[in-house]
Protein backbone atom coordinates (compact mmCIF):
# COMPACT_ATOMS: atom_id res chain seq x y z
CA UNK A 1 0.00 0.00 0.00
CA UNK A 2 1.27 3.49 -0.88
CA UNK A 3 2.52 5.42 2.11
CA UNK A 4 0.58 8.53 3.08
CA UNK A 5 3.87 10.29 3.65
CA UNK A 6 7.33 9.15 2.68
CA UNK A 7 10.27 11.38 3.57
CA UNK A 8 13.82 10.40 2.70
CA UNK A 9 17.03 12.11 3.75
CA UNK A 10 15.40 15.53 4.15
CA UNK A 11 17.76 18.40 4.79
CA UNK A 12 17.08 22.08 5.33
CA UNK A 13 19.62 24.80 5.80
CA UNK A 14 18.17 28.32 5.93
CA UNK A 15 19.88 31.22 4.18
CA UNK A 16 21.06 32.43 7.57
CA UNK A 17 23.06 29.21 7.83
CA UNK A 18 20.78 27.67 10.46
CA UNK A 19 20.59 23.91 10.00
CA UNK A 20 16.97 23.02 10.66
CA UNK A 21 16.90 19.44 9.36
CA UNK A 22 19.85 17.07 9.05
CA UNK A 23 18.63 14.06 7.13
CA UNK A 24 15.14 13.09 8.22
CA UNK A 25 13.56 9.79 7.21
CA UNK A 26 9.93 9.38 8.07
CA UNK A 27 7.17 7.09 6.84
CA UNK A 28 3.50 7.41 7.73
CA UNK A 29 1.07 4.67 6.76
CA UNK A 30 -2.33 5.38 5.24
CA UNK A 31 -5.04 5.73 7.88
CA UNK A 32 -2.53 6.34 10.67
CA UNK A 33 -2.92 8.86 13.47
CA UNK A 34 0.68 9.95 13.83
CA UNK A 35 2.35 12.20 16.38
CA UNK A 36 5.38 14.29 15.50
CA UNK A 37 6.83 15.58 18.73
CA UNK A 38 9.85 17.59 19.63
CA UNK A 39 10.99 20.55 21.70
CA UNK A 40 10.67 24.10 20.37
CA UNK A 41 13.01 24.67 17.43
CA UNK A 42 13.50 20.94 16.86
CA UNK A 43 12.46 21.08 13.19
CA UNK A 44 8.77 20.07 13.36
CA UNK A 45 7.40 23.20 11.70
CA UNK A 46 10.18 23.19 9.08
CA UNK A 47 9.29 19.59 8.21
CA UNK A 48 5.62 20.50 7.93
CA UNK A 49 6.52 23.61 5.93
CA UNK A 50 8.43 21.52 3.41
CA UNK A 51 5.66 18.92 3.10
CA UNK A 52 3.12 21.67 2.43
CA UNK A 53 5.39 23.54 -0.02
CA UNK A 54 5.74 26.64 2.15
CA UNK A 55 9.43 26.04 2.75
CA UNK A 56 11.96 25.03 0.09
CA UNK A 57 13.96 21.96 1.03
CA UNK A 58 17.73 21.90 0.63
CA UNK A 59 17.96 18.20 -0.21
CA UNK A 60 15.98 14.97 0.03
CA UNK A 61 12.71 13.56 -1.22
CA UNK A 62 9.13 13.98 -0.03
CA UNK A 63 6.21 11.96 -1.38
CA UNK A 64 2.58 12.46 -0.39
CA UNK A 65 0.49 9.43 -1.30
CA UNK A 66 3.18 8.51 -3.82
CA UNK A 67 3.27 11.94 -5.47
CA UNK A 68 6.75 13.44 -5.44
CA UNK A 69 6.89 17.09 -4.39
CA UNK A 70 9.58 17.73 -7.01
CA UNK A 71 7.82 16.25 -10.02
CA UNK A 72 4.09 16.06 -9.14
CA UNK A 73 3.66 19.06 -6.86
CA UNK A 74 0.03 19.85 -7.67
CA UNK A 75 -1.08 16.23 -7.23
CA UNK A 76 0.82 16.07 -3.93
CA UNK A 77 -0.75 19.33 -2.73
CA UNK A 78 -4.25 18.07 -3.59
CA UNK A 79 -3.82 15.17 -1.13
CA UNK A 80 -2.86 17.43 1.73
CA UNK A 81 -4.77 19.62 4.18
CA UNK A 82 -2.79 21.88 6.50
CA UNK A 83 -3.77 23.38 9.83
CA UNK A 84 -0.84 25.67 10.64
CA UNK A 85 0.28 26.75 14.06
CA UNK A 86 -0.34 30.48 13.51
CA UNK A 87 -3.64 31.96 12.39
CA UNK A 88 -3.16 32.60 8.70
CA UNK A 89 -6.54 33.65 7.37
CA UNK A 90 -7.69 37.12 6.44
CA UNK A 91 -9.08 38.49 9.69
CA UNK A 92 -11.53 40.73 7.83
CA UNK A 93 -13.22 38.02 5.78
CA UNK A 94 -16.24 36.07 6.93
CA UNK A 95 -15.91 32.40 7.80
CA UNK A 96 -17.94 31.43 4.77
CA UNK A 97 -15.75 33.48 2.43
CA UNK A 98 -12.61 31.94 3.91
CA UNK A 99 -13.65 28.32 3.54
CA UNK A 100 -15.45 28.65 0.19
CA UNK A 101 -12.54 30.51 -1.41
CA UNK A 102 -10.11 27.95 -0.05
CA UNK A 103 -12.13 25.15 -1.66
CA UNK A 104 -12.06 27.15 -4.89
CA UNK A 105 -8.26 27.20 -4.89
CA UNK A 106 -8.43 23.40 -5.02
CA UNK A 107 -10.87 23.52 -7.93
CA UNK A 108 -14.00 22.69 -5.91
CA UNK A 109 -17.00 24.32 -7.67
CA UNK A 110 -18.74 27.00 -5.63
CA UNK A 111 -22.03 25.09 -5.25
CA UNK A 112 -20.19 22.04 -3.85
CA UNK A 113 -18.03 24.28 -1.68
CA UNK A 114 -21.12 25.83 -0.10
CA UNK A 115 -22.47 22.36 0.79
CA UNK A 116 -19.13 21.38 2.29
CA UNK A 117 -18.94 24.66 4.19
CA UNK A 118 -22.24 23.81 5.87
CA UNK A 119 -20.98 20.31 6.64
CA UNK A 120 -17.58 21.19 8.12
CA UNK A 121 -18.45 24.51 9.75
CA UNK A 122 -21.49 22.71 11.17
CA UNK A 123 -19.48 19.78 12.51
CA UNK A 124 -17.05 22.17 14.16
CA UNK A 125 -19.82 24.26 15.69
CA UNK A 126 -19.20 27.35 13.54
CA UNK A 127 -22.12 27.36 11.08
CA UNK A 128 -24.06 29.91 13.12
CA UNK A 129 -21.04 32.21 12.87
CA UNK A 130 -20.59 31.81 9.11
CA UNK A 131 -21.31 35.47 8.37
CA UNK A 132 -19.11 36.77 11.20
CA UNK A 133 -15.70 38.23 10.43
CA UNK A 134 -12.84 35.92 11.42
CA UNK A 135 -11.35 38.51 13.78
CA UNK A 136 -14.54 38.43 15.86
CA UNK A 137 -13.99 34.78 16.79
CA UNK A 138 -12.48 33.48 20.02
CA UNK A 139 -9.10 31.71 19.89
CA UNK A 140 -10.72 28.28 20.01
CA UNK A 141 -13.11 29.16 17.22
CA UNK A 142 -10.22 30.40 15.06
CA UNK A 143 -8.46 27.06 15.53
CA UNK A 144 -11.62 25.21 14.51
CA UNK A 145 -12.02 27.49 11.51
CA UNK A 146 -8.56 26.48 10.32
CA UNK A 147 -9.52 22.80 10.66
CA UNK A 148 -12.72 23.37 8.65
CA UNK A 149 -10.75 25.26 6.00
CA UNK A 150 -8.19 22.45 5.70
CA UNK A 151 -10.96 19.91 5.14
CA UNK A 152 -12.82 21.79 2.40
CA UNK A 153 -11.09 19.92 -0.42
CA UNK A 154 -11.44 16.62 1.49
CA UNK A 155 -7.73 15.79 1.74
CA UNK A 156 -6.45 12.28 2.39
CA UNK A 157 -3.70 13.55 4.68
CA UNK A 158 -4.38 16.17 7.32
CA UNK A 159 -1.45 17.80 9.09
CA UNK A 160 -2.18 19.72 12.27
CA UNK A 161 0.57 21.84 13.77
CA UNK A 162 -0.38 22.30 17.43
CA UNK A 163 -4.11 22.54 16.75
CA UNK A 164 -5.15 22.77 20.39
CA UNK A 165 -2.63 25.38 21.56
CA UNK A 166 -4.44 27.85 23.79
CA UNK A 167 -7.72 25.93 23.62
CA UNK A 168 -9.58 25.17 26.85
CA UNK A 169 -9.85 21.55 27.92
CA UNK A 170 -13.55 21.14 27.10
CA UNK A 171 -13.04 22.39 23.58
CA UNK A 172 -9.85 20.39 23.24
CA UNK A 173 -11.73 17.22 24.03
CA UNK A 174 -14.42 17.97 21.44
CA UNK A 175 -11.66 18.62 18.88
CA UNK A 176 -10.07 15.27 19.76
CA UNK A 177 -13.41 13.59 19.21
CA UNK A 178 -13.77 15.27 15.85
CA UNK A 179 -10.26 14.28 14.78
CA UNK A 180 -10.83 10.69 15.87
CA UNK A 181 -14.00 10.59 13.77
CA UNK A 182 -12.38 11.85 10.59
CA UNK A 183 -9.45 9.49 11.16
CA UNK A 184 -11.93 6.61 11.41
CA UNK A 185 -13.41 7.80 8.14
CA UNK A 186 -10.04 7.18 6.50
CA UNK A 187 -8.17 10.49 6.75
CA UNK A 188 -4.53 10.03 7.73
CA UNK A 189 -3.59 12.51 10.44
CA UNK A 190 -0.22 13.87 11.49
CA UNK A 191 -0.27 15.90 14.66
CA UNK A 192 2.32 18.02 16.40
CA UNK A 193 1.49 19.08 19.91
CA UNK A 194 2.98 20.24 23.16
CA UNK A 195 0.25 18.45 25.10
CA UNK A 196 1.81 15.01 25.30
CA UNK A 197 -1.35 13.66 26.86
CA UNK A 198 -3.02 14.57 23.57
CA UNK A 199 -0.51 12.56 21.54
CA UNK A 200 -0.82 9.61 23.92
CA UNK A 201 -4.60 9.60 23.73
CA UNK A 202 -4.96 10.07 19.99
CA UNK A 203 -1.96 8.71 18.15
CA UNK A 204 -0.99 5.17 17.24
CA UNK A 205 2.51 5.94 16.02
CA UNK A 206 5.02 8.55 17.03
CA UNK A 207 8.25 10.17 15.93
CA UNK A 208 10.32 12.40 18.17
CA UNK A 209 12.46 14.99 16.47
CA UNK A 210 15.22 17.00 18.08
CA UNK A 211 17.85 19.26 16.56
CA UNK A 212 16.79 18.30 13.06
CA UNK A 213 17.05 14.54 13.57
CA UNK A 214 14.53 11.82 14.31
CA UNK A 215 15.56 10.36 17.63
CA UNK A 216 12.66 7.92 18.00
CA UNK A 217 10.15 6.51 15.52
CA UNK A 218 7.92 3.73 16.75
CA UNK A 219 4.41 2.83 17.85
CA UNK A 220 2.98 4.60 20.87
CA UNK A 221 2.54 1.23 22.57
CA UNK A 222 6.17 0.23 22.03
CA UNK A 223 7.36 3.61 23.23
CA UNK A 224 5.32 3.56 26.40
CA UNK A 225 6.45 0.03 27.16
CA UNK A 226 9.97 1.45 27.47
CA UNK A 227 8.85 3.21 30.59
CA UNK A 228 10.29 1.09 33.41
CA UNK A 229 8.94 3.01 36.39
CA UNK A 230 5.83 5.06 37.08
CA UNK A 231 4.92 7.27 39.98
CA UNK A 232 1.38 7.15 41.38
CA UNK A 233 -0.37 9.46 43.80
CA UNK A 234 -2.81 7.78 46.15
CA UNK A 235 -5.50 9.79 47.93
CA UNK A 236 -6.29 8.19 51.28
CA UNK A 237 -8.96 8.80 53.92
CA UNK A 238 -6.24 9.11 56.54
CA UNK A 239 -2.49 8.53 56.40
CA UNK A 240 -1.21 6.96 59.66
CA UNK A 241 2.24 8.05 60.84
CA UNK A 242 3.14 4.40 61.34
CA UNK A 243 2.52 3.48 57.68
CA UNK A 244 4.84 0.84 56.26
CA UNK A 245 5.15 -0.07 52.56
CA UNK A 246 7.74 -2.78 52.14
CA UNK A 247 9.59 -3.06 48.78
CA UNK A 248 8.39 0.34 47.55
CA UNK A 249 9.95 3.77 47.51
CA UNK A 250 7.27 6.14 48.77
CA UNK A 251 6.86 9.67 50.08
CA UNK A 252 4.22 11.24 52.25
CA UNK A 253 2.74 14.31 50.59
CA UNK A 254 0.27 15.35 53.32
CA UNK A 255 -2.10 13.72 55.82
CA UNK A 256 -4.26 12.34 53.01
CA UNK A 257 -1.95 11.48 50.15
CA UNK A 258 1.20 9.65 49.34
CA UNK A 259 3.41 9.17 46.32
CA UNK A 260 4.70 5.72 45.37
CA UNK A 261 7.28 4.72 42.76
CA UNK A 262 6.24 1.46 41.11
CA UNK A 263 8.55 -0.70 39.01
CA UNK A 264 6.63 -2.10 36.05
CA UNK A 265 7.44 -5.68 37.09
CA UNK A 266 6.18 -5.16 40.66
CA UNK A 267 2.53 -4.34 39.86
CA UNK A 268 0.13 -2.44 42.07
CA UNK A 269 -1.44 -5.31 44.05
CA UNK A 270 1.17 -5.40 46.85
CA UNK A 271 0.52 -1.74 47.61
CA UNK A 272 -3.20 -2.29 48.06
CA UNK A 273 -2.63 -5.46 50.06
CA UNK A 274 -0.30 -3.66 52.48
CA UNK A 275 -2.60 -0.64 52.82
CA UNK A 276 -5.61 -2.85 53.44
CA UNK A 277 -3.70 -4.77 56.10
CA UNK A 278 -3.05 -1.46 57.89
CA UNK A 279 -6.73 -0.44 57.63
CA UNK A 280 -5.98 2.41 55.21
CA UNK A 281 -8.71 3.19 52.70
CA UNK A 282 -7.65 4.31 49.18
CA UNK A 283 -10.09 6.88 47.83
CA UNK A 284 -8.48 7.39 44.44
CA UNK A 285 -5.27 7.00 42.51
CA UNK A 286 -3.62 8.83 39.60
CA UNK A 287 -0.38 9.05 37.65
CA UNK A 288 1.91 11.72 39.00
CA UNK A 289 2.95 12.88 35.56
CA UNK A 290 2.02 12.11 32.04
CA UNK A 291 3.86 8.94 31.12
CA UNK A 292 4.76 10.14 27.66
CA UNK A 293 6.09 13.36 29.11
CA UNK A 294 8.58 11.45 31.24
CA UNK A 295 9.70 9.41 28.26
CA UNK A 296 9.91 12.45 26.05
CA UNK A 297 12.19 14.27 28.45
CA UNK A 298 14.31 11.15 28.92
CA UNK A 299 14.66 10.56 25.18
CA UNK A 300 15.50 14.14 24.33
CA UNK A 301 18.05 14.37 27.12
CA UNK A 302 19.52 11.01 26.15
CA UNK A 303 19.71 12.06 22.49
CA UNK A 304 21.45 15.31 23.40
CA UNK A 305 23.85 13.41 25.66
CA UNK A 306 24.83 11.19 22.74
CA UNK A 307 25.19 14.14 20.41
CA UNK A 308 27.75 15.69 22.75
CA UNK B 1 -6.52 26.12 -18.75
CA UNK B 2 -8.44 23.37 -17.02
CA UNK B 3 -11.79 23.83 -15.26
CA UNK B 4 -9.99 23.43 -11.93
CA UNK B 5 -7.70 26.35 -12.68
CA UNK B 6 -10.63 28.47 -13.82
CA UNK B 7 -12.41 27.84 -10.52
CA UNK B 8 -9.23 28.83 -8.67
CA UNK B 9 -8.94 32.01 -10.76
CA UNK B 10 -12.60 32.82 -10.16
CA UNK B 11 -12.09 32.34 -6.40
CA UNK B 12 -9.13 34.74 -6.29
CA UNK B 13 -11.08 37.30 -8.33
CA UNK B 14 -14.14 37.03 -6.08
CA UNK B 15 -11.91 37.39 -3.02
CA UNK B 16 -10.17 40.44 -4.47
CA UNK B 17 -13.29 42.19 -5.69
CA UNK B 18 -15.09 41.48 -2.42
CA UNK B 19 -12.14 43.01 -0.58
CA UNK B 20 -12.17 46.39 -2.31
CA UNK B 21 -15.98 46.53 -2.35
CA UNK B 22 -16.04 45.81 1.41
CA UNK B 23 -13.77 48.78 2.08
CA UNK B 24 -15.40 51.03 -0.53
CA UNK B 25 -15.01 54.07 1.68
CA UNK B 26 -11.24 53.66 1.40
CA UNK B 27 -11.11 52.42 -2.20
CA UNK B 28 -13.90 53.98 -4.24
CA UNK B 29 -14.86 57.21 -2.49
CA UNK B 30 -11.44 58.96 -2.25
CA UNK B 31 -10.71 58.94 -6.01
CA UNK B 32 -14.25 60.18 -6.65
CA UNK B 33 -13.71 63.12 -4.28
CA UNK B 34 -10.19 63.90 -5.54
CA UNK B 35 -11.22 63.81 -9.18
CA UNK B 36 -14.31 65.94 -8.52
CA UNK B 37 -11.99 68.54 -7.00
CA UNK B 38 -9.77 68.38 -10.07
CA UNK B 39 -12.82 68.86 -12.28
CA UNK B 40 -13.99 71.86 -10.25
CA UNK B 41 -10.61 73.56 -9.82
CA UNK B 42 -8.69 72.74 -12.98
CA UNK B 43 -11.65 72.24 -15.27
CA UNK B 44 -14.22 74.83 -14.27
CA UNK B 45 -12.34 77.51 -12.31
CA UNK B 46 -8.85 77.63 -13.83
CA UNK B 47 -9.71 75.85 -17.08
CA UNK B 48 -12.07 78.58 -18.23
CA UNK B 49 -9.15 81.02 -18.09
CA UNK B 50 -6.75 78.69 -19.89
CA UNK B 51 -8.88 78.53 -22.98
CA UNK B 52 -8.45 75.85 -25.62
CA UNK B 53 -5.88 73.06 -25.77
CA UNK B 54 -5.29 71.84 -29.32
CA UNK B 55 -8.78 72.83 -30.37
CA UNK B 56 -10.60 71.38 -27.35
CA UNK B 57 -11.82 73.07 -24.20
CA UNK B 58 -9.40 72.53 -21.30
CA UNK B 59 -12.02 70.46 -19.49
CA UNK B 60 -12.52 68.20 -22.51
CA UNK B 61 -8.76 67.81 -22.78
CA UNK B 62 -8.01 66.86 -19.17
CA UNK B 63 -11.01 64.58 -18.52
CA UNK B 64 -9.50 61.51 -20.31
CA UNK B 65 -6.17 62.12 -18.56
CA UNK B 66 -7.81 62.37 -15.15
CA UNK B 67 -9.81 59.20 -15.75
CA UNK B 68 -6.61 57.43 -16.76
CA UNK B 69 -4.80 58.82 -13.71
CA UNK B 70 -7.38 57.30 -11.39
CA UNK B 71 -7.24 53.98 -13.27
CA UNK B 72 -3.43 53.88 -12.93
CA UNK B 73 -3.39 54.80 -9.22
CA UNK B 74 -6.15 52.42 -8.21
CA UNK B 75 -5.02 49.38 -10.21
CA UNK B 76 -1.59 49.75 -8.67
CA UNK B 77 -2.75 50.46 -5.12
CA UNK B 78 -5.21 47.58 -5.07
CA UNK B 79 -2.71 44.84 -5.81
CA UNK B 80 0.11 46.44 -3.84
CA UNK B 81 -1.94 46.64 -0.65
CA UNK B 82 -3.93 43.43 -1.09
CA UNK B 83 -0.96 41.22 -1.90
CA UNK B 84 1.18 42.79 0.80
CA UNK B 85 -1.64 42.34 3.34
CA UNK B 86 -1.92 38.70 2.27
CA UNK B 87 1.81 38.33 2.95
CA UNK B 88 1.59 40.26 6.21
CA UNK B 89 -1.39 38.30 7.56
CA UNK B 90 0.11 35.16 6.02
CA UNK B 91 -3.14 34.30 4.27
CA UNK B 92 -1.16 34.12 1.03
CA UNK B 93 -0.30 30.66 2.40
CA UNK B 94 -3.87 29.64 1.58
CA UNK B 95 -2.85 29.93 -2.06
CA UNK B 96 0.67 28.61 -1.70
CA UNK B 97 -0.42 25.29 -0.17
CA UNK B 98 -3.13 24.80 -2.81
CA UNK B 99 -2.49 23.26 -6.24
CA UNK B 100 -2.78 26.65 -7.93
CA UNK B 101 -0.22 27.40 -10.66
CA UNK B 102 1.68 30.61 -10.11
CA UNK B 103 0.34 32.22 -13.26
CA UNK B 104 -3.19 31.83 -11.89
CA UNK B 105 -2.12 33.61 -8.70
CA UNK B 106 -0.64 36.45 -10.78
CA UNK B 107 -3.70 36.65 -13.06
CA UNK B 108 -6.07 36.56 -10.08
CA UNK B 109 -4.44 39.43 -8.23
CA UNK B 110 -3.89 41.44 -11.42
CA UNK B 111 -7.52 40.83 -12.39
CA UNK B 112 -8.61 42.18 -9.00
CA UNK B 113 -6.50 45.31 -9.51
CA UNK B 114 -7.90 45.78 -13.01
CA UNK B 115 -11.44 45.45 -11.69
CA UNK B 116 -10.88 48.24 -9.16
CA UNK B 117 -9.02 50.45 -11.65
CA UNK B 118 -11.76 50.10 -14.25
CA UNK B 119 -14.57 50.57 -11.73
CA UNK B 120 -12.97 53.74 -10.39
CA UNK B 121 -12.46 54.87 -14.00
CA UNK B 122 -16.17 54.41 -14.62
CA UNK B 123 -17.10 56.33 -11.46
CA UNK B 124 -14.81 59.21 -12.46
CA UNK B 125 -16.25 59.16 -16.00
CA UNK B 126 -19.78 59.42 -14.63
CA UNK B 127 -18.73 62.29 -12.33
CA UNK B 128 -17.10 64.11 -15.23
CA UNK B 129 -20.48 64.18 -16.98
CA UNK B 130 -21.58 66.78 -14.43
CA UNK B 131 -18.89 69.11 -15.77
CA UNK B 132 -18.52 68.37 -19.47
CA UNK B 133 -20.23 66.59 -22.32
CA UNK B 134 -18.09 63.63 -23.27
CA UNK B 135 -17.82 62.66 -26.92
CA UNK B 136 -16.58 59.24 -27.92
CA UNK B 137 -14.40 59.02 -31.00
CA UNK B 138 -13.45 55.33 -30.83
CA UNK B 139 -14.91 53.14 -28.07
CA UNK B 140 -12.72 50.14 -28.92
CA UNK B 141 -9.55 52.18 -28.33
CA UNK B 142 -10.95 53.49 -25.03
CA UNK B 143 -11.69 49.97 -23.80
CA UNK B 144 -8.43 48.50 -25.09
CA UNK B 145 -6.32 51.26 -23.54
CA UNK B 146 -8.01 51.18 -20.15
CA UNK B 147 -7.80 47.38 -19.96
CA UNK B 148 -4.12 47.29 -20.92
CA UNK B 149 -3.16 50.20 -18.67
CA UNK B 150 -4.94 48.78 -15.64
CA UNK B 151 -3.25 45.43 -16.31
CA UNK B 152 0.17 47.04 -16.55
CA UNK B 153 -0.13 48.95 -13.29
CA UNK B 154 -1.72 46.05 -11.45
CA UNK B 155 1.38 44.05 -12.40
CA UNK B 156 3.53 46.89 -11.10
CA UNK B 157 1.61 46.84 -7.81
CA UNK B 158 2.13 43.11 -7.49
CA UNK B 159 5.89 43.40 -7.98
CA UNK B 160 6.00 46.22 -5.43
CA UNK B 161 4.11 44.05 -2.92
CA UNK B 162 6.43 41.08 -3.46
CA UNK B 163 9.42 43.21 -2.46
CA UNK B 164 7.65 45.16 0.29
CA UNK B 165 8.60 44.32 3.84
CA UNK B 166 6.57 47.02 5.59
CA UNK B 167 3.39 48.94 4.79
CA UNK B 168 5.58 52.00 4.09
CA UNK B 169 7.27 50.11 1.25
CA UNK B 170 4.06 49.99 -0.76
CA UNK B 171 3.76 53.77 -0.85
CA UNK B 172 7.35 54.55 -1.97
CA UNK B 173 6.88 53.75 -5.68
CA UNK B 174 3.49 55.54 -5.96
CA UNK B 175 4.92 58.63 -4.24
CA UNK B 176 8.31 58.88 -5.90
CA UNK B 177 7.71 57.28 -9.29
CA UNK B 178 4.05 56.99 -10.25
CA UNK B 179 2.82 60.41 -9.17
CA UNK B 180 5.61 62.40 -10.90
CA UNK B 181 5.34 60.29 -14.07
CA UNK B 182 1.56 60.73 -14.14
CA UNK B 183 1.66 64.50 -13.57
CA UNK B 184 4.35 64.78 -16.25
CA UNK B 185 2.53 62.30 -18.48
CA UNK B 186 0.44 64.75 -20.43
CA UNK B 187 -2.65 64.61 -18.21
CA UNK B 188 -2.85 68.39 -17.82
CA UNK B 189 -1.14 69.63 -20.96
CA UNK B 190 -0.35 68.74 -24.53
CA UNK B 191 3.25 67.71 -25.18
CA UNK B 192 3.29 70.29 -27.99
CA UNK B 193 3.48 72.97 -25.29
CA UNK B 194 6.86 71.68 -24.14
CA UNK B 195 10.17 72.96 -25.55
CA UNK B 196 11.94 70.56 -27.95
CA UNK B 197 14.24 68.79 -25.46
CA UNK B 198 11.52 68.29 -22.86
CA UNK B 199 9.17 67.03 -25.56
CA UNK B 200 11.75 64.35 -26.49
CA UNK B 201 12.30 63.49 -22.83
CA UNK B 202 8.58 63.19 -22.20
CA UNK B 203 8.43 60.51 -24.87
CA UNK B 204 10.43 58.24 -22.53
CA UNK B 205 7.58 58.38 -20.04
CA UNK B 206 5.34 55.34 -20.67
CA UNK B 207 2.34 57.08 -19.09
CA UNK B 208 2.40 59.64 -21.93
CA UNK B 209 1.48 56.84 -24.34
CA UNK B 210 -1.37 55.52 -22.23
CA UNK B 211 -2.89 58.93 -21.58
CA UNK B 212 -2.64 59.89 -25.24
CA UNK B 213 -4.06 56.61 -26.54
CA UNK B 214 -6.96 56.95 -24.12
CA UNK B 215 -7.52 60.58 -25.07
CA UNK B 216 -7.53 59.57 -28.72
CA UNK B 217 -10.48 57.26 -27.97
CA UNK B 218 -12.47 60.27 -26.73
CA UNK B 219 -11.23 63.17 -28.83
CA UNK B 220 -9.57 61.57 -31.85
CA UNK B 221 -6.46 63.57 -30.92
CA UNK B 222 -3.10 62.29 -29.71
CA UNK B 223 0.39 63.75 -29.22
CA UNK B 224 2.01 60.38 -29.98
CA UNK B 225 1.58 57.66 -32.58
CA UNK B 226 -1.35 55.46 -31.49
CA UNK B 227 0.20 52.18 -32.62
CA UNK B 228 3.47 53.03 -30.95
CA UNK B 229 1.49 53.70 -27.78
CA UNK B 230 -0.11 50.24 -27.91
CA UNK B 231 3.23 48.58 -28.63
CA UNK B 232 4.81 50.40 -25.67
CA UNK B 233 2.03 49.35 -23.29
CA UNK B 234 2.04 45.74 -24.52
CA UNK B 235 5.83 45.55 -24.22
CA UNK B 236 5.73 46.81 -20.64
CA UNK B 237 3.01 44.29 -19.81
CA UNK B 238 5.10 41.47 -21.23
CA UNK B 239 8.20 42.52 -19.29
CA UNK B 240 6.38 43.06 -15.99
CA UNK B 241 4.34 39.85 -16.30
CA UNK B 242 7.53 37.84 -16.94
CA UNK B 243 9.23 39.50 -14.01
CA UNK B 244 6.26 38.94 -11.69
CA UNK B 245 6.22 35.27 -12.70
CA UNK B 246 9.95 35.01 -12.04
CA UNK B 247 9.50 36.48 -8.55
CA UNK B 248 6.57 34.25 -7.63
CA UNK B 249 8.25 31.14 -9.07
CA UNK B 250 11.36 31.89 -7.04
CA UNK B 251 9.17 32.46 -4.01
CA UNK B 252 10.82 35.83 -3.29
CA UNK B 253 9.32 37.16 -0.07
CA UNK B 254 6.99 34.15 0.05
CA UNK B 255 8.95 30.97 0.72
CA UNK B 256 11.93 30.56 3.02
Amino acid sequence: MTLALDIKDLHKIYRSGTVALSGIDLQVQQGDFFALLGPNGAGKSTTIGIISALVNKSRGQVKVFGFDLDTELEAAKSQLGLVPQEFNFNQFETLLQIVVNQAGYYGVPRAVALQRAEKYLGQLGLWEKRHARARELSGGMKRRLMIARALMHEPRLLILDEPTAGVDIELRRSMWEFLRTINQQGVTIILTTHYLEEAEMLCRNIAIIDKGRIIENTSMKALLSKLGKETFILDLDQLPDSLQLADFVWRKLDQHSLEVDVEKSAGLNPIFEQLSAQQVKVLSMRNKANRLEELFVTLVEHGRGQAK
Amino acid sequence: MTARYLIALQSILIKEITRFMRIWVQTLVPPAITMSLYFVIFGSLIGSRIGEMNGFSYMEFIVPGLIMMSVITNSYANVASSFFSAKFQRNVEELLVAPVPNYIIVLGYVGGGMARGILVGLIVTVLSLFFVTISIYNLAIIILTVVLTSMLFALGGLINAVYAKTFDDISIIPTFVLTPLTYLGGVFYSLTLLPGFWQQLAQLNPIVYMVNAFRFGFLGYTDVNLWLALVVVLSFILVLFSYAMYLINKGIGLRS
